[in-house]
């Protein structure tokens, strides 16, 4: 009996400690994702300088005489992520009050499979329509107004990843819509007030937090995306206009890491830790967002 | 929505005696009508195109052979079975780790520090780009650990990839389980770990299959990650073991590299049309699932 509560012991406190350690791993993860970027990316920043990287106008990589300037990437991801959120927040602020507020359970279920069904579709999928469909329309536009004989650009882009924020903005705006309490909306009605003047000027704003959130994750979805806008984006590193072909932090290190060595290699390394840093700042962002979601 | 209506008879008055408050309701409720039918309509014409541009393309022996420079033909086999090895893989290895580290948040964390901690770790995690795991899987599995471009090096990058989303969906899980189980259990003479085993893990099966069926779907259509660390090979390899040493792409990158570097659109579509085809699938199966887990509670 003795022996066998001690193994019984032995059993427990080993499962203890591997549940521990399995609880570890998250944080593991994250402090060697953050270690390896840091290590990676810094020896080349040092190298060509911080503001000749972070400022510099011209990136080319390959040439005799190259040049490691990224600040066209970042104002392309900054234009990008305005972009989408131009087009694709009233898109998805409206759906999610539409879903919350107006529609009844049946139609509710059709749209939320729609919007779920949109959340699972495989970036290079959108990528690829995007370049079927999408990019010949704006080649259209862009030749008979502008004279420019290519559709790959970054008002293309900026219409895929729209669509790409959608979801996350619907089903996170709708969360805290539905959340907020009964008792405002009936003391607004009690006070006179229409259906449409009591979500947009009582729900919408008690909601706020909530559709901060919903906006927060979206953008880090648009600026974390690689391949879609890979395949719409014409890939050229100009300093970013809607109708010209742009690259984006992600889209700068998907096209040359396959072949690039030396110092160009460590640049893209060192164009990884500036996207994680906006990600980590979004992240902190999204926290600070929900946490006052949660107090109310 | 009931209570709104009960309001009707009163807002309809001010409606009719307010025609300026009346236009500002009815451009509202006509923008928000709009922007629903795009958002609907997008998905629809999206899949209904994708299907109809793709299914055409798809043959038997698309689906059952290799690519083969020699004939001048494109299967897909190898592909399928790639991202096939690729999702076992990455379970085998995820799948522990992901419920143990839920087990340990849920059943065995005091600290609630430490638990705050591993949450905000999950979530950074979670809204870690892809193509950011993809530089590091590339970095640390394929040249650190000297896997180099492989199956085993993808799933790896995978496994953490994922994690965020098992540790979530199993955590939710486990906290359907009422307290008194525990209770029951405990007052019966029952070990911590024997619970865990024997009533925990049992009861809350149904919300980890819910993300399981989620990871998948993420690993199916995840591209970015996979690029430089899984590659891009299409040699047809069916020994499991040997497959996990290779250089192979899955669809979604398939679909890729043909729709960019051969520019070879009717099988892009084929595989776009496969792949929509499987997140209707996987979408369906989670309906299930949580339709099961409503009629049991």
């Amino acid at each position: 009996m003795n022996t066998k509560n001690k193994r019984k012991d032995i059993v427990e406190k080993t499962m203890q400690g591997v549940f521990f350690t399995l609880g570890m791993v998250t944080i593991i993860a994250v402090v060697t994702i953050s270690a390896y970027l840091v290590l990676n990316g810094l020896p080349a920043i040092r190298e060509i300088g911080f503001f000749e990287f972070l400022f510099g106008q011209v990136w080319r990589s390959t040439g005799t005489d190259p040049s490691f300037g990224i600040l066209p990437f970042i104002l392309t991801s900054f234009y990008g992520m305005i972009g989408a959120i131009i087009i694709g927040v009233p898109i998805g602020l409206m759906t999610a009050i539409f879903l919350a507020k107006i529609a009844n359970p049946r139609i509710a279920a059709v749209v939320n499979t729609a919007v779920e069904l949109l959340a699972g579709i495989p970036s290079v999928v959108y990528g690829f329509v995007g370049m079927i469909v999408l990019v010949p329309f704006i080649q259209q536009i862009a030749l008979h107004f502008f004279g420019i004989p290519s559709g790959a650009n970054l008002l293309s882009a900026i219409l895929v990843l729209s669509v790409m924020i959608l979801p996350s903005i619907i089903s996170v705006s709708r969360t805290a819509l539905v959340a907020v309490p009964r008792d405002y909306e009936e003391a607004s009605f009690a006070l006179g007030a229409t259906k449409m003047e009591t979500i947009f000027k009582v729900s919408v704003p008690s909601a706020r937090s909530g559709i901060t959130a919903g906006v927060v994750l979206g953008v880090g979805r648009a600026i974390g995306e690689a391949m879609a806008v890979m395949m719409v984006a014409g890939n050229v590193s100009n300093m970013p206009e809607l109708f010209r072909p742009v690259t984006f932090l992600t889209t700068a290190i998907t096209r040359e890491l396959s072949y690039a060595s030396g110092l160009q290699r460590q640049a893209l390394f060192s164009i990884g830790l500036v996207l994680f840093c906006f990600i980590m700042l979004i992240n902190i962002i999204l926290n600070f967002a929900l946490k006052r979601g949660h107090k109310g | 929505m009931k209570s709104m209506s009960n309001t009707k008879d009163m807002t309809m008055k001010q409606w009719l005696h307010n025609k300026k408050r009346r236009s500002y309701s009815v451009i509202l409720l006509i923008f928000i009508g709009l922007c629903v039918t795009v958002a609907v309509s997008l998905i629809g014409i999206l899949i209904g195109f994708i299907l109809y541009r793709g299914l055409g393309h798809i043959s038997w022996e698309f689906l059952t052979t290799a690519r083969s420079a020699l004939r001048g033909t494109i299967g897909i086999l190898p592909n399928i079975l790639y991202t096939f090895y690729l999702i076992i893989t990455t379970l085998l290895i995820v799948l522990p780790i992901g419920i143990g580290a839920a087990i340990y948040l849920n059943e065995y964390a005091t600290n609630r520090r430490l638990v705050r901690i591993i949450e905000f770790t999950t979530e950074t995690l979670a809204g870690i780009p892809s193509i950011i795991y993809g530089l590091v899987g590339f970095l640390l599995f394929a040249q650190g650990l000297g896997l180099r471009v492989s199956i085993l090096a993808g799933a790896l990058t995978l496994s953490i990839l994922s994690l965020p989303t098992i540790v979530r969906t199993t955590q939710e899980a486990l906290r359907t389980v009422p307290l008194s189980y525990r209770e029951g259990a405990f007052a019966l003479g029952a070990t911590k770990w024997y619970m865990i085993r024997t009533i925990i893990l049992p009861s809350s099966i149904d919300g980890i299959i819910t993300g399981v069926i989620l990871a998948i779907g993420r690993m199916v259509g995840e591209s970015a990650a996979l690029l430089f660390t899984a590659g891009t090979g299409y040699a047809l390899v069916t020994n499991y073991f040997q497959a996990l040493g290779t250089s192979g792409g899955t669809l979604s990158v398939a679909l890729f590299v043909y729709a960019t570097e051969h520019g070879n659109f009717n099988v892009s579509f084929a595989i776009a049309s496969i792949l929509v085809i499987i997140v209707l699938l996987l979408n369906f199966s989670v309906k299930l699932v949580k339709r099961k887990l409503r009629k049991v509670k």
